[in-house]
């Protein structure tokens, strides 16, 4: 095999990209590319995990069973994406071991979004709409992402989320049919989830650290500005079809750009529940961490029952 | 205290009669059988199959891909294996 040096193998793969190749785990890569990869797929896992239980709080006190079986079904759809997603970070060479433990030693990231309580069932219905919106509005760009395991694990979970959002807002449609407690217990959830699900994009183009390497390398597609801006200007109709008020007095069209002005994001509060001080990081560590101890005995029954089963085949 | 990691399993569905496994992704599971169960739970939430095959993915050998040109570049010159290399007069039919 001829000889290939290091700045051969980084113009190959520079020329893949700019002509929209994927790129499979074992292609050559430049290892900040992989580190950069593995960072984002890994958070992207933990957040579809942790992401379950804001959810998993509703599911025994659902208003019947139809919400019941639904909110089940979309609680175990999180639990596999996550799975798909840590599938795609092992082609990358990391262990799901060591993130898992990574997750539950408080040193890997997830969205910030989940460090919000569920306080009533409008919130249930607001975290499909908005939380779910918002992620699917960065899944869908996700699907052209460079690295191919992590594309196609986009486009699963896109096709499989479109009922979350669906569901979410459904419930909002009903609670905003009701009486003036369930319309009230609606707005109160938008309230409170409206600015978060608008931090979900992550920090303004300006302040974000790792936007331009990732959009050079089409790990991202589009900018966190960019697709904040298309998730407002998809909502906000959304809202004003079934009478919810966004909580932001400084909203309003834009005829010029095409799109919403917005008020000012509190980035001290984003800041301050990405490091761990929101209202429910603790306990979202600590839940994981008790499903994490309390399957250990689950996980060694498992072994011993293949032990036992391949000893039975042996004999 | 198991700490035993579980094998790495390679998932293939065949989503109806008549059409072959396909690639889907991958999970851990201590054996096969549980592979099996476990990528039932996984890949067929939404009856995307008919049928499970799991093969363990330390034994799917591949070539490197360093090795891509030399083993495909061959076939892209032999343009005469397809049929829209041969002309054929106009008026000819069932061809």
């Amino acid at each position: 095999m001829k000889e290939i040096n290091m700045s051969e193998l980084e113009q190959q793969f520079q020329a893949k990209i700019a002509k929209d190749i994927k790129i499979e785990p074992k292609d050559w890569m430049p290892e900040a590319y992989r580190k950069t990869l593995i960072r984002q797929i890994s958070q992207h896992a933990h957040s579809e995990i942790i992401g379950m239980l804001p959810e998993g709080n509703w599911i025994t006190r659902a208003p019947n069973l139809r919400r019941k079986a639904v909110l089940l079904a979309k609680v175990q759809d999180e639990a596999g994406h996550g799975q798909y997603l840590y599938s795609a970070m092992e082609t990358l060479g990391e262990s799901r071991d060591k993130s898992m433990a990574d997750l539950i030693s408080g040193k890997a990231k997830y969205s910030s979004i989940f460090n919000y309580p569920t306080l009533s069932w409008a919130d249930i219905g607001a975290v499909g709409w908005l939380v779910d919106g918002a992620a699917i509005m960065n899944q869908v760009a996700l699907c052209r992402t460079s690295y191919g395991p992590y594309a196609r694990a986009m486009v699963r979970i896109c096709k499989e989320e479109s009922f979350h959002q669906r569901q979410g807002f459904e419930i909002m449609c009903t609670l905003m049919k009701g009486s003036k407690v369930q319309r009230e217990m609606a707005q109160d959830a938008v309230n409170r989830f409206w600015w978060p699900a608008l931090m979900m994009f992550g920090p303004s183009d300006a302040d974000s650290t790792h936007s331009q390497q990732s959009l050079d390398w089409k790990v991202k597609r589009h900018t966190n500005d960019e697709l904040r801006q298309s998730f407002i200007n998809a909502t906000v109709p959304q809202a004003e079809l079934i009478g919810l008020t966004i909580p932001d007095k400084d909203l309003k069209w834009n005829e010029a750009k095409g799109g919403y002005d917005f008020g000012p994001i509190d980035w001290e509060e984003f800041r301050q529940v990405i490091s761990g001080n929101g209202p429910c990081n603790a306990e979202r560590i600590s839940a994981r961490k008790n499903a994490e101890d309390n399957g250990q005995w689950v996980r060694e029954a498992a072994n011993a029952f293949a032990e036992k089963r391949s000893a039975k085949k042996a004999s | 205290m198991s700490t035993k990691v579980w094998p790495l399993w390679e998932v293939f569905i065949r989503s109806k009669q008549g059409l072959s496994h396909k690639h889907v992704g991958s999970l851990h599971a201590p054996d096969a059988e549980m592979a099996v169960s476990n990528a039932r739970d996984l890949y067929t939430r939404r009856s995307e199959g008919v049928s499970i095959w799991v093969v363990e993915s330390s034994q799917v050998f591949a070539n490197d891909p360093a090795d891509s040109d030399p083993l495909f570049e061959p076939s892209q010159t032999k343009i005469y294996r397809h049929p829209t290399f041969y002309e054929v007069p106009e008026g000819i039919e069932h061809m």
